[in-house]
């Protein structure tokens, strides 16, 4: 049993939810108890989709478990089929059903329905929506491609170097973070290329275009999470190169042509160089305006301008799906300056690549699905800023920490109506303002850094964002005495208001005390780093014996850790 | 049609309307959606879900969109050790809620929630539950109720939470009292209160209460009034303690509160005269409030898919006092004990139903076009993008719509959709 506030991923038939609702002509009867129909919500309301998810529920109630509900799912089974008229079916058990084992998926297939049935496996109990996702899809294009397959070791065709290269994206799927406008972003960057685009899946696929996907010279997996494991087929089976570079960021998506450059064997020094010239600043009124210059991202010189000084070294805490994890650690370090003090993914399939990049920062990934344990590592590591979910939005609530999201799971906000990418060249001009925009104005940052008595705008207000300090702020300045306090008023029942982590106060407990100057000198630091600064305090405090931290210790402190 | 101030009420069932009764795919949430708005109104509490990760992913789904520095619910999700066998999951249960609770020492009482998977499993979290109290209480009580789907719909959770509670109310010294049963918005709990102290009704105690630890006493001098339609256990359960139900229509509109507050009323033997004037000035506001909205509806055809047993009382709302024409009143559980003086209300002939098939139903609405259809968001949109204006059912139970000063606001819950089809161009 595993105590979660939030969980980071759906169970895994909510990832097959999200192939089914995808697509075109493909119909999901999931057999599921009553309530388990809140997943079309997901659909309905968060993404917005004017129609109901292509699943039909089979809703057993207590009553039904004395009887046969094995029948029920060969009844909606055969009413979908009526109703629906699909092209092909998936079947398959939420976590309740699987405790039945009613083995709705062979079932199915034994009842004559004349279309491909596939037969879902998921268990809900160890695994989770993203694996689920690429399951179903995995399974959905082998069960309609298995009968084409040539036969091993056939070699692909010679491309004729006069017909544009072709390729599949795979991978976007429904609520998936930002796949709608990133597809458009990714096909807007392979026509600059000159790459034609053969099969968009599963977002907007129908089975019929399934079963095209072998005619394209590659695929790009652009969400590895959703589409690694059927590109891996397709290759052994196809012999179809991949393409796994994701292009999120600047970099990234001059890699990401690069590396198409090498697959599909074309020119692309064009673009990169063009890509290059973003960077020097030229952004006249003319180029800024310039429908010509469509294909610009505006980040390099953004960051470079001078207003963005003030970025560099704000440390970032990043958490998310590895994909999206991955490529914000590389924009937050290479793109904008800023220095990583924490990076995790809930992707445990993809925590190598994480723990690679942690390393090469001096850290430690954290790999865990367990919010808690996400929460104590943004804690320890006193971020300015968090870059993660929206589970990180809570943690970030709590400890008065600006954030912005990268990665799903996501809520109804982060669907938004305007063009809002993160691939390629407009993504990286929408994360330039996304992830900027919850940080303090350089300017006002100045300021509440030398004045701090002013009436209006006080410790952790950020006037941009019409906010008042947060409790948390306010909290951070107390003494171990008065959160001992807040615990008691709190365990009491007098304050409903939220009280420190006991990570934090026995933090604060290790026999180390503030003197009242050395105190009263550390809540002039800026409160978005006074965490920092008091953490590195304390720790060269008992690195030296020192049981009572003054003002001298303070700046000494200062001296030896730096900023 | 005027509106008369305080109706006669038929005194017994005049036809019995005939009830479509339907079973096939149910497009309704189970119970453990309750605690969405359960944790507000008792903040004192938490709600550990024992299930799966399904329990846990439809709490943040709903409930997620706001940002909280404390969740006050969460789920101790099940995994494949706790499914082998059941010897350790006492064990588990105990270290999960050790680690919650040294997270939240201020938490008063703790709601363990059985799920589906816990249910299916046959896992004992009333065992559970005891034998926890004998550790914490009384610093924390440890309750337990079921909001799994196979058991409960939608507000089916509260009832099932409140008739965990009802073990351990405090017991009364039997001298009257009226308890009003059913979660209120808070503003709305005030204006009752005021009503009753007006005619001299009293002590009035509200269950649940806003902080979990200020349980209501209850004994057999407890008359129950409903402010909630859904709550057949917990006052069956109240009744097994003594306490005396006043049978009554639910306060919804004028004509539902005068007939709510006139049973309290008769009950305690108020005068027709001191009844009249306190709730005068209320009536008088609320028609002069209701008339503008009644003009919109009027007319206008109004078609309720199940949802939260709620749809009863608001059909006989609409037709009676806003003048709407009923297509079908679908509900997901019809209690006669509790649903009969609503039902008698019901213009003759209205198709009412119970349970789902929600294909046919879908396919009845289309085909009758109703101006108004009242739907969970699953097929809210679904529905608007097929032409057809909704009014999605959820938000009646978030919102304060009991009594005569939210009489004008409930009616325009319907009327708004309406209003805003009427103003959008594009």
């Amino acid at each position: 049993m595993e105590l979660t506030l939030w969980t980071y991923e759906g169970p895994p038939h909510v990832g097959a939810m999200r192939i089914a609702t995808s697509m075109e002509g493909v119909h999901y009867v999931l057999h599921a108890p009553q309530g388990d129909t809140y997943a079309d919500l997901l659909f309905t309301m968060i993404e917005r989709r004017d129609r109901r998810p292509p699943v039909t529920y089979t809703t057993f109630q207590a009553r039904d478990l004395g009887g046969d509900t094995a029948e029920m799912v060969k009844t909606s089974v055969r009413d979908a089929y009526e109703r629906f008229k699909p092209q092909v079916m998936l079947v398959g058990e939420s976590c309740t059903a699987e405790l039945i084992q009613d083995q709705p998926g062979s079932l199915a297939k034994g009842m004559g329905i004349p279309i491909p049935i596939v037969s879902l496996e998921l268990p809900a109990y160890s695994k989770k929506e993203n694996w689920g996702a690429s399951e179903t899809l995995y399974h959905l294009v082998r069960t309609l491609l298995l009968p084409i397959v040539p036969a091993p070791n056939t070699p692909r065709p010679k491309r004729d170097s006069h017909i544009r290269p072709k390729a599949n994206i795979i991978g976007p799927t429904a609520l998936g973070f930002r796949c709608r406008d990133d597809i458009r972003e990714v096909i807007k960057l392979l026509g600059e290329i000159g790459v034609d685009v053969n099969v968009v899946a599963p977002m907007g696929a129908t089975p019929a275009d399934l079963m095209r996907i072998p005619d394209a010279d590659f695929n790009i997996c652009l969400y590895p999470e959703i589409a690694l494991t059927t590109c891996t087929w397709l290759t052994r089976n196809f012999a179809q190169p991949v393409v796994k570079t994701v292009p999120i960021g600047v970099g990234a998506t001059r890699d990401f042509i690069a590396e198409i450059g090498r697959v599909a064997d074309i020119d692309v020094s064009q673009a990169l160089e063009r890509s290059q010239s973003d960077t020097l600043g030229n952004w006249d009124a003319a180029r800024v305006s310039s429908a010509a210059e469509a294909n610009a991202s505006r980040l390099p010189w953004y960051s470079r301008s001078v207003d963005s000084t003030y970025l560099t070294g704000k440390r970032v805490f990043i958490f998310g799906d590895a994909t999206h994890a991955l490529a914000a650690a590389r924009i937050a370090t290479e793109e904008l300056g800023f220095t990583l003090v924490g990076i995790g993914t809930y992707s445990r399939e993809f925590a190598r690549e994480v723990r690679e990049v942690a390393k090469k920062h001096g850290l430690e990934a954290v790999i865990s699905d367990d919010y808690l344990a996400v929460e104590a590592k943004v804690a320890e590591a006193a971020p300015e800023l968090v870059l993660g979910t929206q589970m990180e939005r809570h943690i970030a609530k709590r400890l008065g920490i600006p954030c912005a999201v990268i990665s799903a799971p996501i809520h109804v906000q982060d669907v938004p109506a305007r063009y809002s990418p993160q691939m390629g060249w407009e993504g990286a001009n929408v994360i330039f303002d996304g992830w900027v925009h919850p940080l303090m104005m350089g300017l006002e940052e100045h300021l509440i850094g030398m004045f701090r008595e002013d009436f209006e705008f006080a410790e952790g207000h950020m006037s941009h964002l019409h906010t008042a300090p947060s409790q948390e702020n306010r909290r951070e300045t107390l003494t171990t005495e008065s959160v001992g306090e807040a615990i008691a008023l709190a365990s009491t029942g007098a304050a409903n208001q939220a009280v420190l982590t006991t990570v934090e106060v026995t933090q604060d407990l290790q026999g180390i005390t503030w003197s009242a100057d050395g105190e009263a000198e550390l809540k002039k630091i800026p409160f978005f780093v006074r965490g920092k600064i008091k953490r590195n305090t304390e720790k060269f405090a008992s690195d030296r014996g020192i049981t009572s931290i003054t003002v001298e210790t303070l700046y000494e402190a200062k001296a030896a850790i730096g900023k | 049609m005027a509106l008369e101030p305080c109706v006669e009420l038929p005194v017994k069932i005049t036809a019995d309307i005939p009830v479509l009764k339907e079973r096939g795919q149910r497009e309704v949430f189970c119970g453990l959606t309750g605690i969405v708005w359960l944790h507000r109104k008792m903040q004192d509490a938490f709600f550990l879900v024992v299930g799966s990760r399904t329990c846990a992913h439809l709490i943040q789904s709903a409930a997620g969109v706001m940002i909280f520095a404390e969740p006050r619910f969460g789920t101790a999700i099940l995994g494949e050790r706790d499914l082998a066998g059941l010897a350790d999951a006492n064990e588990e249960l105990d270290r999960v809620v050790d680690q919650l609770l040294e997270r939240r020492p201020d938490i008063g009482t703790l709601f363990l929630v059985g799920s589906c998977p816990s249910e299916v499993i046959k896992l004992d979290l009333a065992k559970a539950a005891e034998r926890m109290n004998q550790r914490f209480f009384p610093k924390v009580r440890i309750l337990n109720y079921s909001g799994s789907g196979i058991e409960t719909t939608f507000t089916q959770g509260e009832d099932a939470c409140l008739g965990s509670m009802v073990p351990v109310l405090p017991r009364s010294q039997d001298e009257p009292s009226l308890m009003v049963v059913g979660s209120l918005a808070d503003v709305v709990e005030d204006q009752f209160q005021r009503l009753f102290d007006k005619m001299g009704i009293g002590p009035v105690y509200f269950f649940p209460p806003r902080r979990a630890a200020n349980l209501p006493p209850i004994g057999k001098g407890t008359k129950l009034l409903l402010a909630q339609p859904f709550l057949s256990e917990t006052v069956r359960s109240l009744i097994a303690r003594g306490a005396t139900l006043l049978p009554s229509p639910y306060p919804f509109g004028i004509e539902g509160t005068t007939s709510w507050l006139k049973t309290a009323a008769d009950a305690w033997n108020i005068a027709d005269d001191q009844f009249e004037q306190a709730i005068a000035p209320s009536v008088s506001r609320g028609k002069i409030a209701l008339e503008r909205y009644r003009q919109a509806l009027t007319g206008r055809k109004a078609f309720l898919f199940p949802d939260s047993q709620l749809e009863i009382p608001l059909a006989r709302f609409l037709s009676r006092e806003c003048g709407m024409e009923l297509v079908e009143v679908g509900t997901p559980y019809i209690d006669r004990l509790l649903m009969d003086s609503e039902i008698n209300l019901l213009p003759a002939g209205t198709a009412l139903s119970e349970g789902q098939d929600v294909e046919k139903q879908l396919d009845r609405c289309r085909e009758a076009r109703p101006d108004i259809t009242v739907c969970g968001l699953g097929l809210a949109n679904p529905l608007e993008a097929e032409g057809m204006a909704t009014k999605w059912s959820i938000e009646l139970v978030f919102s304060p719509i009991h009594g005569y000063d939210q009489a004008a606001d409930l009616a325009e819950l319907f009327a708004r959709p309406l209003e805003r089809r009427r103003r959008l161009t594009v």
